[in-house]
């Protein structure tokens, strides 16, 4: 495989493609009909090569570079747990593990993940040995339908090594002070995963008891 | 997404001479993405900045710090220097986003961030001027709440809609940028600019310069507060936020900073504010001379016209607490 990319597509390719004004331009020049047979030249694809590690083993993939690291794990990579919410970046349904921080991998690429050590809900625990943050949101109910959780869960795994590491947050009184991990601290740090059916309370439980190691 | 080339850069200059006509940096991509999967951002190639050698916060010799452009903002937010000597920064970063976005986010990127305006981001709508170069505005006549009471033009009354910046222009920030004409260094103040008749162009970045570092002169502040005001508690854009610094000594105000957020297309110094308190006692009255004096110019649209009264207690309540953490 050639490793040098295509150039890219030419500028006149581009402008029939976002010129928004310049396809109104068309519609009033041509009919409906005319409009709709014109087919837009072939958008070439560029390929990526990525070398990264999933969840403990080595993974290679050649893939477009448009594909985030959301698509590779569902799409490519045959692992469902990571859940597209929004695909922009607001929901945090995709929230995985990249070199152990949490991350939205809706907006990572996966071609920039080169060396990388990506974790998702699959890699937390075992078959039959959750990990005591999937045991927590078991026991606290932390859930209705599900569709957020493995994004809670890698969420709330980060959130426990954050705070041991002593990161503020946006409710942290002294910043020169150790964290003290109150509820607010944990909605706060918690507000980058939407629970539409609200089970934020139980979710807030659920966190705490991990942090507290009671999980 | 339309297809692009991309490609991993693999030094500073290498960056800067790969990036072409229709090319972007990439850094922590969290608008970016957002854009090009919105149809707003059509790069042809996209240059990977992840691994350059730019992820560094380091002391300077006037006792200051220059924190590198692939700096995370929750790196920059957690570190103990930026903690203890800038703790408005800290401040208005965790005030922004998600951790999630916070771990992805740059230094240089988060300077670089495009507004949140729905008409921009609505490509359904034909009428933007930065988006779409002399096609109108439609936030004039549209709804008009999150919009600009200061600087705007009747081409655009986006605003600016960073956090971090809002305290780096507080702070004195430098920019340092590189080009293939070499390096320059941008006042934090003169890096965005206001929107006037070329609203397309958010700040004075040539196209191909490379955001290097953020640097902080020494802090002189005896005390600071960034105040973020919202529709919801967290993870939500400011309405109006204030980024308060201020140098007291024995009562008297030595200097002050009074920058806004929320209100313009780009982090707005309230200079009237700063005149009303410096060289005055800090007392109720010129915290409240010092708000009055924040929205100086201002002029509201259909739906913000909140946003005045609302500036004006932000900075009052800004400053106050600013005294107290002194």
């Amino acid at each position: 495989m050639d490793e040098t990319p295509p150039d890219p597509p030419s500028n006149a390719r581009r402008r029939f493609l976002i010129g928004t004004g310049a396809i109104t331009t068309s519609l009033a020049a041509v009919s409906h009909a005319e409009y709709f047979s014109q087919q837009p030249p072939a958008m070439q694809a560029y390929t990526t090569k990525v070398v990264f590690k999933l969840n403990g083993e080595p993974r290679e993939l050649e893939l477009d570079s448009r594909v985030t690291l959301l698509d590779a794990l569902r799409e490519k990579l045959g692992l469902m747990g990571t859940k597209k919410g929004c695909d922009r970046g607001q929901c945090g349904a995709c929230t995985v593990l990249v070199n152990g921080r949490r991350v939205n991998s809706c907006l990572t690429l996966a071609a920039t993940l080169d060396g990388d050590d990506v974790r998702t809900i699959e890699g937390l625990g075992k078959s039959g040995e959750p990990h005591p943050a999937q045991r927590a949101f078991v026991e606290r109910d932390a859930l209705q339908c599900g569709y957020c959780t493995p994004g809670q869960v890698m969420s709330c795994v980060a959130l426990v090594e954050e705070v041991r590491a002593g990161a503020p947050s946006a409710v942290t009184a002294d910043l020169r002070a150790p964290v003290s991990l109150t509820d607010d601290e944990i909605r706060e740090r918690m507000s980058g995963n939407i629970c539409r059916c609200g089970a934020y309370v139980n979710i807030v439980a659920a966190v705490r008891d991990v942090a507290e190691g009671k999980a | 997404m339309q297809p692009f080339a991309y490609e991993r850069a693999q030094g500073i200059d290498e960056a800067i001479a790969a990036h072409g006509a229709d090319s972007r940096f990439l850094a922590g991509g969290t608008n970016l993405l957002d854009l090009m999967k919105g149809g707003i951002e059509l790069p042809v190639r996209l240059v990977d900045i992840t691994r350059l050698p730019l992820a560094q916060i380091e002391d300077t010799a006037d006792g200051g710090l220059r924190i590198g452009a692939m700096v995370r903002n929750s790196d920059c937010a957690n570190d103990a220097r930026v903690r203890s000597r800038y703790p408005l920064l800290t401040q208005a970063i965790v005030a922004g986003a998600s951790p999630q976005l916070r771990n992805m986010a740059s230094t240089g990127g988060n300077l670089l961030q495009r507004t949140r305006c729905n008409y921009f981001y609505d490509t359904a709508f034909a009428a933007c001027n930065k988006r779409n170069p002399g096609s109108g505005c439609a936030a004039l006549e549209g709804y008009n709440r999150n919009h600009a009471i200061l600087g705007a033009s009747d081409k655009c009354i986006a605003t600016h809609p960073s956090d971090m910046c809002v305290a780096l222009a507080a702070l004195d920030a430098t920019v340092v940028v590189r080009g293939s004409k070499g390096e320059r260094r941008i006042p934090f103040t003169k890096f965005h600019r206001l929107p006037g008749d070329t609203p397309q162009r958010d700040t004075d970045l040539e196209p191909g310069e490379l955001i290097l570092a953020v640097e902080l002169p020494r802090a002189p502040w005896t005390g600071s507060h960034y105040l973020k005001v919202r529709d919801r508690a967290s993870y939500a854009f400011a309405l109006v936020s204030v980024a308060a610094a201020l140098d007291v000594a024995d009562g008297t105000v030595r200097d002050a900073r009074i920058v806004l957020g929320g209100v313009a297309h780009k982090p707005w110094r309230a200079a009237e504010s700063e005149r009303a308190l410096v060289g005055r006692r800090l007392d109720e009255a010129a915290i409240q001379a010092a708000a009055s004096a924040c929205v100086h110019g201002a002029r509201a649209h259909s739906h913000n016209a909140f946003k005045v009264a609302l500036a004006q207690k932000s900075v009052a309540r800004a400053i106050a607490n600013a005294t107290r953490s002194a």
